[in-house]
């Protein structure tokens, strides 16, 4: 089990991460989801030591990662794939890790195995290998001391749509035997189809976790609405603190139809459409994360722009 | 999953929250410098570097035997001469080798998964130290080998070697290559860059002594100082281990505490607070 508390880290007067908790359960595949430069990483790094955090702690196990003995036999790391020596061997690689672990050399041909690496491929330096083997040669090293928690940033990074699938199978049949897994994406469909629970998290905070189900659940009701003036809609919407952001030709409201419907005709505005909005996961990652979604810069109304937390049922 | 539980967990039930670590011990450290001399020799640049050491000493001892034999009788070339040949190949080359294994590390961002696997840095530090060590005492043993073999050469070319062998050269060789090799470890870990070591490596054993003499020669009341900031000039007495009184050893230690234990202090707090990238 991997528990994330109060943890903050910046970096001069920037927020890289913002006050974050969590808890990662064993049994479970727990997704990390964000934008890019959302803090995953900080996050990850931060677990297993390798950045000090500015507050707040985290334990792996109920422990610390620096009061593990020996912690790659417990905790498996995978935070940069490319973050080995170039001008080494893919097996030399594991190999190093194996006699540190001190682990039989047998295991470094099971999981060579394991992650399909052949005997050519192993014996080829690593500035020599694709992103995808390279992805493979990491989640091996990960595996290699048969830990109990693993901790893998991005691990789906290029990996083929057959690897993606293999990696969905190991996963999960890892929390299966009562692991823990906490990986991160930033893509919604690589997470949404292994994890069980799902962290969002945009600019820094987690703005959303739970599982997939009790995410739905717990979106906030969304209307669509057209109307001959929108400018005075929004003013009355905004007016009753309802959240409005423009879409398209209207607007995007955070409430239902009805209470829209109403404030329309209070307001005494034509309505030209008025559909729902509700929508899927990927529209909801989109709307929790939007304020830092680079492709769309943060919409003037961006004071109603939801971005408070929304709690899932957590066990 | 042998770590967390002994019956196999099964879906649904109830999981273990915490690890029971106490059946696992620390990575011992004999198992770290093993680990940590494989990774000097495990990649080209390690390699070729040991490589590079090995055949400049065998260079600089056949040099000295070719010039042995055909100047006949050249004075004092005896043993413990060709351990001091090999000298002048090491003191240049152990320095780069204290560099290397640190600076590889960072240059090839490997540190992240070294300390990964150890996150107890200051192991990992001494585990690397230790190699330079082993390194340097390894080095010494080819040099006095090639140096018997060179010697048997002379012996025959020009009949009769000396076979004087000075133990204490032997020691003072060990102590001076060592304290060379550490001070290239020590400026690595205060600047984690193979290149910026280097430079500053050489210009401080280079360019100092030369800037220390030209201030004593002007200034006379920095004559006293340099002496006790000059850590080449100070380690002079120790090649022959006739050091000795509390002037030449007060000069050793403290230019040694100026040269070698304020960068590798400063190195040390460096590497345990770095975030490492
Ligand atoms: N050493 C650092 N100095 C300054 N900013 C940093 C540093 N490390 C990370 N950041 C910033 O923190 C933010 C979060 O980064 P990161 O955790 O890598 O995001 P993610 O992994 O979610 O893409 C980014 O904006 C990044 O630029
Ligand atoms: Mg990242």
């Amino acid at each position: 089990m991997i528990t994330v508390e109060g943890l903050t880290r910046t970096y001069g007067a920037y927020t890289a991460v913002d006050d974050v908790s969590f808890v990662a359960q064993p049994g479970r595949v727990t997704g990390f989801l964000g934008p890019n430069g959302a803090g995953k990483t900080t996050t990850m790094r931060i677990m297993v030591g390798l950045t000090p955090p500015t507050r707040g702690s985290v334990t792996i196990g109920g422990h610390r990662y620096a009061d593990i003995p020996n912690p790659g036999r417990h905790v498996g790391v995978l935070l940069d794939a490319s973050a080995q020596h170039a001008g080494r061997t893919g097996r030399e690689i594991l190999t190093l890790g194996a006699r540190t672990m001190g682990l039989p050399m047998s295991r470094v041909d099971e999981m060579l195995a394991l992650v399909s690496l052949d005997d050519s491929e192993a014996k080829r330096r690593l500035r020599n290998y694709s992103l995808g083997m390279k992805q493979r040669l990491g989640i091996a090293h990960a595996l290699l001391g048969d830990p109990s928690v693993l901790i893998l940033d991005e691990p789906a990074n290029g990996l083929d749509p057959a690897g993606i699938r293999w990696m969905r199978g190991l996963l999960k049949g890892y929390a299966d035997r009562g692991g823990t897994v906490l990986l991160s994406s930033h893509l919604l469909h690589e997470v949404e189809l292994i994890a069980d629970e799902m962290i969002l998290i945009g600019h820094g905070r987690i703005v959303a976790q739970g599982d997939k189900e009790s995410l739905l659940r717990e979106e906030r009701p969304s209307t669509l609405v057209t109307s001959l003036d929108n400018d005075r809609l929004a003013a009355a919407l905004q007016a009753a603190g309802v959240g409005v952001t423009p879409a398209g030709g209207g607007l995007r409201v955070d409430a239902d139809p009805t209470s829209v419907g109403r404030a329309a005709l209070e307001a005494g505005v034509v309505l030209t459409d008025l559909r729902s909005g509700s929508r899927g996961l990927e529209d909801l990652f989109l709307q929790l994360t939007a304020s830092t979604q680079r492709e769309q810069p943060a919409p003037p109304t961006a004071p109603f722009a939801q971005t408070q937390p929304t709690q899932g049922a957590v066990r | 999953m042998s770590t967390t539980t002994s019956s196999t967990p099964t879906p649904g039930a109830a999981v273990p929250r915490t690890i029971d670590v106490s059946g696992t011990a620390p990575v011992p450290f004999g198992r770290l410098v093993a680990v940590e001399l494989r990774k000097s020799y495990d990649t080209r640049a390690g390699f070729w570097l040991l490589g590079t050491i090995a055949g400049l000493v065998v260079l600089a001892e056949g040099i000295a035997t070719a010039v042995g034999i055909t100047q006949d009788n050249s004075p004092g070339l005896d043993f413990g001469a060709f351990v001091g040949v090999a000298a002048f190949v090491t003191a240049v080359l152990l320095p780069v080798l204290g560099i290397m294994l640190v600076t590889s590390e960072w240059g090839q961002r490997t540190a992240m998964v070294t300390f990964s696997l150890e996150p107890r840095r200051p192991r990992v530090v001494a585990a690397k130290y230790v190699v330079g060590l082993i390194l340097t005492v390894a080095t010494a043993l080819v040099a006095v080998a090639i140096g018997a073999v060179c010697n048997a050469f002379l012996g025959l070319g020009i009949g009769g070697a000396d076979w004087t062998f000075g133990w204490d050269y032997f020691v003072g060789f060990l102590i001076v290559q060592s304290l060379a090799m550490t001070s290239g470890f020590a400026l690595a870990t205060l600047l984690l860059s193979t290149p910026a070591a280097i430079v500053v490596f050489f210009a401080y054993s280079y360019v100092v002594p030369t800037i220390l003499a030209l201030a004593s020669a002007f200034l006379d009341w920095f004559e006293p100082i340099s002496d006790y900031i000059d850590f080449q000039r100070a380690q002079v007495p120790l090649r022959d281990l006739s050091i000795s009184g509390g002037e030449q050893w007060g000069q050793l230690l403290v230019s040694a505490a100026v040269w070698l234990v304020v960068p590798l202090a400063l190195g040390l707090r460096r590497i345990l607070r770095a975030e490492v990238k």
